[in-house]
């Protein structure tokens, strides 16, 4: 910056990366329409592609101010204040999805409006085998990030900060993958991708957590990668602490689909 | 004042034209270039409603016709009525409107310009990500202007299903205009969210030094609580739009009956949103009222600490209020005597604000500048659509005035006109400051005259046209409700004719207007830091921060 200024606020150079973003977005969306229509896909890819590179280049380049040290400590609250409010129109988005299984679990058609529909003999799901086990999955990978966070804050022990880490991401895919068999199964066992409301909700109330998981998981790799190089001290570290917590947010809404949708809602099948 | 006397008028802006204004980072240029695009956005929703108008000045379709549409009646010629190009228009309209112009406007052009000025801060909390908001609304809204113009239902141009986007009209429409309407208002609200985002961590971060929570102007206020209201409502929107994408292309019936799935579940999720959402597009516009109010009534503004939390209160109630707007789908007694009453509490803060504003005047020496002509107009015609809102709240009465042309003169007296009145009175005022130059002052008055009479015009025979029966989103009526059509239309034809001498004197004012070289060019009761910066603002601003006395002129709250 030209001239003196006396605040530790930090004052950005322009960028192409904005107007880039964007340019990706609606390429993306733009070839998604298209690609449910059967037309091309290739729009998409290309969209996803160039969103995909400009969420990367944008990353770097907060990571690197953060080590040229503009993230003065006023910054690095106001950072910790736009990921919790990030964090909160999530946590609205899962709203509207339990909004949707709430009501049907609650009100279903059938008994308040007396409709022709009848609900599909649906393959039960013991909430106590796989879920519950992918629920502790979960928990214990909270449980490792919460620990490398402690080890990092108290102690500045970087072997157990990265062994904490890779913990978490290592229990975080396995969730992924116990979530994927059980998908499998179900589909093998006669349930349908859509075509019914219980259908309806359950993949899409646990699809979006488990693209949520991978989102977690993949936000939780970069902060093992930067930990490995070196980056984090015990005052400074948004980039681990704004990871954890969307671990915990992860978990807190997986906790919500294990008792209302697995445990409460297939309890009747 | 200290920032301007380091910079003077004199600094000089190194960067180039591309760089400025397609990768900027500077709240200033990212508010000027929100304005700039809702305005374009704005007149091609405009242009839509005189068409519209156009077609409904006489009983019987004489425009919008299958063999093409058409701008003259030609009476010897053949037309077969082509409501489908009816229903895109209307529904372009809306989605226009409610996404792509008054929040762009209010909340992305004055919010960013105007609300880091005010609090003192150097810019917005995450001046890029500001940016992404930005190209985000441009990239939804020209997603919304493809879905207008790909291959739709009917086998025609467009989706004719009304802004709310209710199944199962929406999710059985042909075409990908549909899934192209609803990506727009995902992107557009993912560019709102990240708004909010900015807009909070600013508010809550960056205040100057001593401006605590109730020492910050009323305009910041709005913006805060109208960014609460985004970033918790918007999501669930995109909820329940990604349910009808699921439905209409990959077989999920969360709104299909013979699938279990039920209608009005989408009708209550949207509301959800739909009612904050017109609190989003009204709060910031009461903000920039309080201000012009208070300044050209030489006042400082009547109750501050009763106006912020009547802002707040608004905002929360606006929560929790949301099946007012579907009283006749079949809900119980207890259900809609719940909704009413807690409907009927919002008019108490709304009423605290109104009536703050009219003290605010009292005893006041009141100049009649445009801004202050157009917080008038805000004022009658927001009142006279608050007391109609009131009348609508009431369960038992909206079964007569439900989907009638009550309602759209109701909606329209709170937005188009309330909202659309105080962006007009935002422009006028912070016209020299943004621009460097003054707006002609004859062009606005005429400008204010003739969109007050023909606002009027149009809406308020809408009242009489609701209450004789005539049903909204209909592209012809009987001979019965010509009479009020007829003059609803000049009315429409009026406020368009005022919305082009707008342009016009926005164009004369940039070119020929007086040179600003004040820093606060109307009086001291405009007295927010806003106007303790040159006009136009240098590049950068307060790069030293405030000091309490260029800011702090009245008592502790």
């Amino acid at each position: 910056m030209a001239h003196a200024k006396n605040h530790d606020f930090h004052i950005l150079p322009p960028s192409w990366k904005p107007l880039a973003a964007a340019l990706g977005g609606f390429i993306m969306l733009f070839g998604a329409v298209l690609w449910m229509h059967d037309i091309t896909a290739w729009l998409f890819w290309a969209g996803l592609v160039l969103t995909l590179y400009v969420s990367f280049a944008w990353w770097a380049e907060m990571v690197d101010e953060a080590r040229q040290g503009d993230h003065a400590p006023v910054v690095r609250i106001g950072l910790r204040y736009g990921f919790i409010l990030f964090v909160m129109s999530e946590v609205m988005f899962f709203f509207a999805w339990f909004w949707s299984f709430f009501k049907h679990a609650m009100y279903p058609m059938e008994e308040y409006v007396g409709t022709e529909y009848v609900a599909p003999a649906i393959y039960p799901v013991d909430a106590l085998h796989l879920p519950l086990i992918n629920t502790l999955v979960l928990l214990l990978s909270g449980c490792a990030v919460t620990w490398a966070h402690h080890a990092l804050v108290h102690n500045n022990d970087r072997k157990a900060l990265i062994q904490g880490l890779s913990i978490g991401i290592v229990l975080g895919i396995f969730f992924t993958f116990l979530q994927g068999y059980e998908y499998a199964h179900l589909l093998h066992e006669g349930w349908q991708f859509g075509a019914d409301e219980f259908y309806s909700n359950f993949f899409m109330a646990t699809g979006f957590h488990g693209f949520h998981v991978i989102l977690g998981t993949i936000f939780l790799i970069v902060c093992l990668v930067r930990a490995m190089k070196g980056d984090f001290t015990p005052e400074q570290h948004v980039g681990f602490e704004t990871a954890a917590w969307y671990w915990h947010f992860v978990d807190v809404v997986w906790l919500f689909l294990f008792f209302a949708v697995y445990l409460w809602g297939t309890a009747g099948l | 004042m200290a920032d301007a006397a380091i910079h003077g008028h004199g600094h000089e802006d190194e960067r180039g034209f591309f760089t400025r204004w397609f990768m900027s980072t500077n709240h200033k240029d990212i508010g000027i270039l929100y304005l700039i695009v809702s305005a374009i956005v704005g007149f091609i929703s405009v242009a839509f409603t005189v068409y519209m108008r156009l077609e409904l000045m006489d009983p019987g379709v004489q425009y919008m016709c299958m063999e093409g549409a058409r701008f003259f009646a030609d009476a010897s010629a053949e037309c077969t009525p082509n409501g489908h190009l009816w229903n895109v228009l209307i529904t372009a309209h809306g989605i226009l409107m409610m996404f792509f112009v008054v929040i762009p406007a209010l909340f992305g052009g004055f919010g960013n310009y105007f609300m880091p000025l005010q609090i003192g801060a150097p810019d917005m909390a995450f001046p890029r990500m500001n940016n992404l908001s930005f190209w985000l609304y441009v990239a939804g809204t020209s997603l919304a202007v493809a879905s207008v113009l790909a291959p739709g239902g009917n086998d025609q141009a467009g989706s004719g299903v009304g802004w709310v986007l209710y199944p199962p009209l929406s999710t059985s429409e042909g075409g990908f205009s549909m899934d192209l309407a609803i990506f727009a208002v995902h992107v557009s609200g993912a560019s709102s969210i990240l708004g909010a985002i900015n807009m909070i961590t600013t508010f809550l971060n960056m205040r100057a030094p001593g401006m605590t929570l109730f020492k910050v102007p009323l305009f910041s206020w709005s913006i805060f609580v109208t960014s609460w209201l985004i970033l918790l409502s918007l999501p669930v929107l995109a909820g329940a739009i990604t349910m009808l994408l699921m439905d209409r292309n990959f077989g999920f019936t969360f709104f299909d009956p013979a699938g279990g799935g039920d209608p009005i579940l989408y009708q209550h999720i949207l509301w959800f949103f739909g009612h904050p959402e017109v609190y989003i597009v009204i709060l910031p516009g009461f903000g920039i009222i309080s201000h012009v109010i208070a300044t050209f009534s030489r006042k400082p503004v009547f109750g501050y600490l009763p106006m912020v939390w009547a802002i707040i209160a608004i905002g929360v109630l606006g929560f929790v209020v949301w099946a007012h707007h579907m009283y006749t789908v079949g809900m119980s007694l207890n259900q809609q005597a719940y909704f009413m009453l807690a409907t009927m509490v919002i008019a108490v803060p709304t009423g605290v604000k109104v009536f703050s504003w009219i003290a605010t005047m009292w005893q006041g020496s009141i100049e009649f500048k445009a801004p202050m002509m157009f917080a008038f107009g805000f004022l009658f015609l927001f009142t006279v659509g608050g007391v109609t809102g009131v009348v609508l709240s009431q369960a038992a009465v909206d079964r007569a005035y439900h989907d009638t042309y009550y309602v759209v003169a109701h909606f329209h007296y709170v937005m188009s006109l309330g909202a659309v009145f105080a962006i007009f009175s935002g422009i006028y005022f912070y016209f020299g400051k943004m621009t460097g130059r003054q707006y002609n002052e004859l062009g606005a008055q005429i400008h204010f005259w003739m969109f007050f009479i023909g606002a009027n015009l149009t809406f308020f025979p809408q009242h009489f046209l609701g209450r004789q029966g005539m049903p909204r989103r209909y592209i012809d009526y009987p001979e019965g409700f010509a009479y009020w059509n007829k003059i609803s239309s000049y009315g429409a034809f009026i406020s368009f004719a005022s919305f082009i001498l707008f342009f016009g004197v926005v164009i004369y004012s940039l070119l020929r207007g007086a040179r600003v070289t004040q820093n606060n060019y109307w009086n001291e009761y405009a007295d927010t830091l806003e106007w303790t910066l040159p006009s136009p603002p240098p590049e950068h601003t307060f790069e030293i921060l405030p000091k309490q006395e260029d800011w702090d002129k009245s008592h502790s709250h």
